[in-house]
């Protein structure tokens, strides 16, 4: 049975000031459970359009949907409550919070919309046992390398279970054997959980992990092949 | 789907963003709530003072006064005729009235209001002041018809230390009585020093024949009976009551106490500014943090709830410990300075600290809302940046090339120079306050222009080494960031300037002004109401090594019963050459027929008697007098006026004189004469003269200045320490969020040593620029000060004395703070390696 389409974007374009354009006329489908990987020169509009599908920028024309739900139509207010509820990121840097403990840096997005804490960190528990961080949970981001901070990082996309998954350079800053590790792990936790995840990279080895991916440039996205 | 997302259900995610900034920074915030602790402290125990010290005197005004309804008073010590008596009790809407003979007296070293009542009369309308016998326990009869007993308040009876029965010496109008002490005052407060003797025996007795100084007066119809005594007045008596004496009191030192509740509250102020500071500091410090939270989902008004409330923290911590801190101040203040804070306007009246809950709770609020607004701007800041560029560009998000917006600063420079020029509001200097509010906000504004201007000849060329050049180019390329260090640095160093500027220019000016008006070799003051008659005038002045003796009477002259007692001071008429009255403005004509009088500038201000004016004066049942010329007098804060000594005694039939001047042939020695002085005094009047030389005065009056400056001055110490302690917050915060830069530098080659002498460099710049600035706006903040609110509180004006010393004393000061604090900070922030900082992301 085929997965239901989760994000659709359609005749999306951006420019930046100046004369430069981003992309114009950009189209993209991505069904629940599939992952796809974006490449493409650096100052292409990478990040921007992870931005844009995130609800953290606006086109200049176009339409982002998620699950139906058209972007464009929303205020900034059900934008938000969108992201919180049903996209989870993960950066480049990580962005633990140091003065947090790792469980609560995971449960920070059941926290953003439940007062029950235990239950929170509960299932907080739950996930950072899911990628492979067991028992670690009342530690700080000053114990872990940095494998181990994506992991973390991970974890807190996941664990409000979002039907979309973002993350931009999610291994840029990691050697090239724990980024695999990390990478599978990613990879497999959003598919079990039936998730969407749009992934923005330089790295072949990173995209070679995606379902499809696409090539950015200034007339849309162009499929490549495998 | 999950419960409705908002700020409520996010409270969870923002009590753990503020927890653990707390648990991870526990200075920071101890420092920034003990900043709005100094203030609400200093505001809390300056009100509680003031209150205590109003209470006190209301307390003293009624203990001497009774419960009479109404009170017809004498408007000099002279005191009016008796004969006025029946006239006021059988006037209409009047029960019943007491006649009063009230003199300054003193037993032993102790001085108290000595009241000569009629018994019977006071027994019907001021029963409280009836004493009881030590043999009659019903308060009527036994000794107190007795004219050889006294009966004393508590608070008189362990001033003297006497005990009852015992017979003292009572001393009042120049004359020596001894009376046995029958019985106490059980109806006088205490804190009141009273002594109560039969009216007879006071006029006899002290030289009051045909005189009294009140009548205390018990009315069916109050209006009526107003009505009807002002018809029958004469000029030297007014209807009184004692809300209008709590009046005069208040009037009196209000000016005093508005000036150092503002004082407090500038204390305050600045609290707010280093909590801005501080609050700035750590937004900008945790923007990827908060952008990280935008980004989860966490809505734009989630920051700013998050920033308020540890505002709101900060300040319900800081208020609280500023309230115990404060009523301790208050306590202390109380104890070591009394209650007017040492600056003399309720001298005698004891005071207590009484906590004053509603007090408390508006000065909770106050301190409460300075952390809230020094919140929410940073606040705003941080909620308003883009989620999105935060997270990736934080740090490197400056613009050298940005220019600087002057406009806005020079608006609220120009517009509080114009509010301050306004007039007072009920002789209160509101819009001098307002205009040193807005030149105080305006000159902070101005800080980032002012900072690039002063650096942009620096950073045009390469001057000095790396380090050098790294520090003037970052200060330079974030003036922004400088300005937010430097706010509470600059508004504490302005008020302390401005401070320090207004009471030199003041110390200055008195000190001249008692150069002049002590020109004489040496001074003679009687004491307790004793005078020099005409006898002993003219055996003083014959006295060897005596050029000239020039006698003088002072008395208080009420104007206005709500109001206080001007000094009448009558003395030889002055000639051109007089150099103890420095005239400030002549009349250029004077009616004819009309004896003139000179008018001291605090009178003229209060009562608009200027210069040619035709004014009444309640002396010799009301006279007409020319105002021939304005003096200076740095002296009685309520006003004087000086008057021929011959037109005075023609008018009030007084001989008796108070005061001399003493100038002494060439040659002679002081302390010689004095003895020959004293020796030809009476040995009555012998105890009851002091002679002075002139720089014994000199020192006393700046001795008593000091004094009442007192508070003033441990205001400015407090100030400024808060505006170091806010130097060190500022700039080790600043200092300690640039670790990754520091790292990237030594990457790049500089060492650890480089780096201290960049940050000591970037230290000192900081510093020398919040004082050159805070320097500049106090200079200008002190102009409103010396011609604004100094002539509007207390009527007084002065030429502007600029304090060199303390200006580079303070400029040294925030300079080197500034520099050791970002060294020390620098050793801080690089201790960890280069390449661990590097990686570090927050």
């Amino acid at each position: 049975m085929a997965h239901p389409v989760l994000l659709t974007v359609r005749a999306l374009a951006k420019s930046v000031p100046g004369p430069r354009s981003l992309f114009h006329a950009l189209d993209l489908e991505v069904a629940a459970g599939e992952i796809v990987a974006i490449t493409g020169e650096s100052g292409v509009g990478k990040s921007t359009l992870l931005n844009i599908l995130a609800g953290l920028d606006d086109a200049d024309t176009g339409e982002v949907a998620i699950e139906g739900v058209v972007l464009g139509a929303l205020g900034e207010t059900a934008r938000t409550r969108l992201r919180r509820e049903r996209i989870g990121f993960v950066f480049q840097a990580f962005h633990i919070l140091p003065y947090l403990t790792l469980r609560q840096n995971v449960a920070l997005p059941l926290a953003l919309v439940s007062a029950d804490g235990a239950a929170a960190q509960a299932e907080a528990e739950a996930m950072l046992v899911a990628v492979g961080l067991g028992g670690r949970g009342e530690g700080y981001a000053r114990d872990l390398s940095g494998g181990e901070l994506q992991r973390v990082a991970i974890a807190r996309a996941l664990v409000h279970r979002p039907a979309l998954i973002l993350a931009d350079e999610p291994t840029g800053n990691l050697d090239p054997e724990t980024a695999s590790r990390v990478l599978t792990l990613f990879a497999n936790a959003a598919r079990d959980r039936g998730a969407a995840a749009v992934m923005v990279t330089h790295s072949d080895a990173t995209a070679a992990i995606a379902d499809r991916v696409l090539t950015l440039t200034a007339d849309g996205l162009v499929a490549r092949a495998r | 789907m999950r419960a409705e997302p908002g700020l409520w259900s996010g409270r969870l995610a923002l009590g753990w963003l503020i927890g653990g900034e707390w648990r991870f920074h526990p200075a920071r915030f101890l420092v920034t709530a003990l900043a709005i602790a100094v203030g609400v402290a200093l505001g809390f125990a300056v009100h509680l003072v003031n209150g205590s010290a109003l209470a006190s005197f209301d307390s003293a005004v009624r203990g001497v006064n009774g419960s009479a309804d109404l009170s017809v008073k004498a408007t000099s010590r002279l005191g009016f005729d008796e004969r006025l008596y029946p006239r006021v009790a059988s006037a209409t809407g009047v029960v019943d009235a007491s006649p009063v003979v009230q003199l300054d007296a003193r037993i032993g070293t102790a001085r108290v209001t000595l009241l000569g009542l009629d018994i019977l009369r006071a027994a019907a309308v001021t029963p409280t002041l009836i004493g009881v016998g030590t043999q009659a326990a019903n308060g009527v009869g036994g000794d107190v018809f007795d004219e050889a007993s006294v009966f004393l308040s508590r608070t008189a009876l362990e001033r003297i230390g006497a005990r009852l029965g015992a017979v003292v010496t009572v001393e009042a109008n120049g004359r020596a009585v001894p009376l046995r002490i029958a019985g106490t005052l059980p109806g006088v407060a205490d804190g009141s020093a009273v002594a109560v003797i039969d009216i007879a025996a006071a006029q006899w007795k002290f030289d009051r024949i045909g005189r009294l100084d009140r009548l205390d007066v018990a009315v069916a119809d109050r209006a009526a009976a107003e009505g009807a005594l002002a018809k029958l007045l004469p000029g030297d008596a007014v209807v009184s009551s004692a809300q209008a004496q709590s009046s005069q009191g208040d009037a009196l030192s209000r000016a005093y106490r508005v000036n150092l509740d503002m004082l407090a509250l500038v204390a305050l102020l600045t609290g707010g500014f280093l909590v801005y500071s501080a609050q700035s500091l750590s937004v900008v410090r945790r923007q990827r943090a908060f952008a990280l939270l935008r980004t989860l989902g966490m809505p734009r008004g989630g920051v700013i709830a998050a920033v308020v409330a540890e505002g709101v923290a900060i300040g319900v911590i800081g208020s609280g410990l500023g309230l115990a801190a404060g009523y301790g101040l208050a306590w202390a203040a109380v104890q070591w300075l009394g209650g007017d804070l040492g600056a003399g306007y309720f001298r005698g009246a004891g005071a207590g600290v009484v906590f004053q809950p509603w007090a408390a709770l508006g000065f909770f609020a106050i301190g409460l809302l300075a952390a809230i607004v020094g919140s929410a701007v940073p606040a705003r800041l941080a909620a308003r940046a883009a989620p999105a560029a935060a997270l990736k560009n934080a740090g490197d998000v400056l613009d050298p090339r940005q220019r600087v917006a002057w406009w806005p600063a020079a608006l609220l420079l120009l517009t509080g120079g114009v509010v301050s020029l306004l007039p007072p509001i009920a002789h209160l200097p509101v819009f001098g306050f307002v205009g040193m509010a807005l030149l105080l906000a305006g000159g902070i504004a101005g800080v980032p222009w002012f900072a690039r201007a002063l650096l942009a000849p620096l950073a045009a060329r390469a001057i000095g080494t790396v380090p050098r050049q790294l520090a003037i180019r970052h200060l330079h390329g974030a003036p922004g960031e400088a300005a937010t260090a430097l706010c509470g640095i600059v508004a504490s160093t302005a008020l302390m300037i401005a401070m320090a500027t207004m009471v030199t220019s003041f110390r200055g000016a008195v000190d001249d002004w008692l150069g002049d008006v002590l020109s004489a070799d040496l001074y003679m003051r009687t004491n307790a109401g004793a005078s020099f008659d005409p006898a002993t005038r003219a055996t003083l002045a014959a006295t060897p090594g005596v050029a000239r003796l020039a006698f003088g009477r002072q008395l208080q002259l009420t104007i206005a019963p709500d109001r206080p007692a001007i000094a009448l001071v009558a003395r030889p008429t002055p000639d051109a050459g007089d150099r103890q009255l420095v005239l400030i403005a002549r009349a250029d004509a004077l009616p004819a027929g009309v004896p003139p009088i000179w008018v001291s500038e605090p009178a003229e201000r209060l009562y608009g008697w200027h210069p040619g004016a035709v004014i009444r004066l309640p002396i010799g049942g009301g006279t007409r007098f020319a105002v021939a010329g304005v003096w200076r007098d740095y002296a009685r804060q309520g006003g004087a006026v000086l008057i021929d000594a011959a037109a005075y005694q023609r008018l009030t039939g007084d001989t008796g004189r108070d005061e001399a001047s003493v100038t002494l042939e060439p040659g002679s020695d002081a302390a010689a004469v004095t003895q020959r002085l004293r020796a030809r005094l009476s040995p009555a009047l012998r105890d009851q003269v002091d002679i002075t030389q002139p720089a014994t005065l000199r020192r006393f009056a700046l001795t008593l200045f000091d004094r009442s400056f007192a508070v003033t001055y441990l205001l400015e110490a407090i100030a400024i320490l808060v505006g170091l302690a806010g130097v060190a917050a500022t700039m080790s915060a600043q200092t300690l969020a640039r670790e990754r830069e520091f790292g990237m530098l030594r990457h790049l080659g500089l060492t650890r040593r480089q780096l201290g002498a960049m940050l000591a460099t970037e230290g000192a710049i900081v510093g020398l620029t919040g004082a050159l600035a805070g320097i500049g706006l106090g200079l200008v903040l002190s102009q409103v000060l010396i011609h604004v609110i100094n002539p509007q509180s207390f009527n007084w004006t002065m030429a502007t004395r600029v304090p060199v010393g303390t200006l580079v004393a303070v400029a040294a000061a925030l300079t080197g703070a500034a520099a050791v604090t970002a060294l020390l900070a620098g050793r801080r922030a690089t201790s960890r390696s280069a390449v661990q900082s590097v990686r570090e992301d927050w």
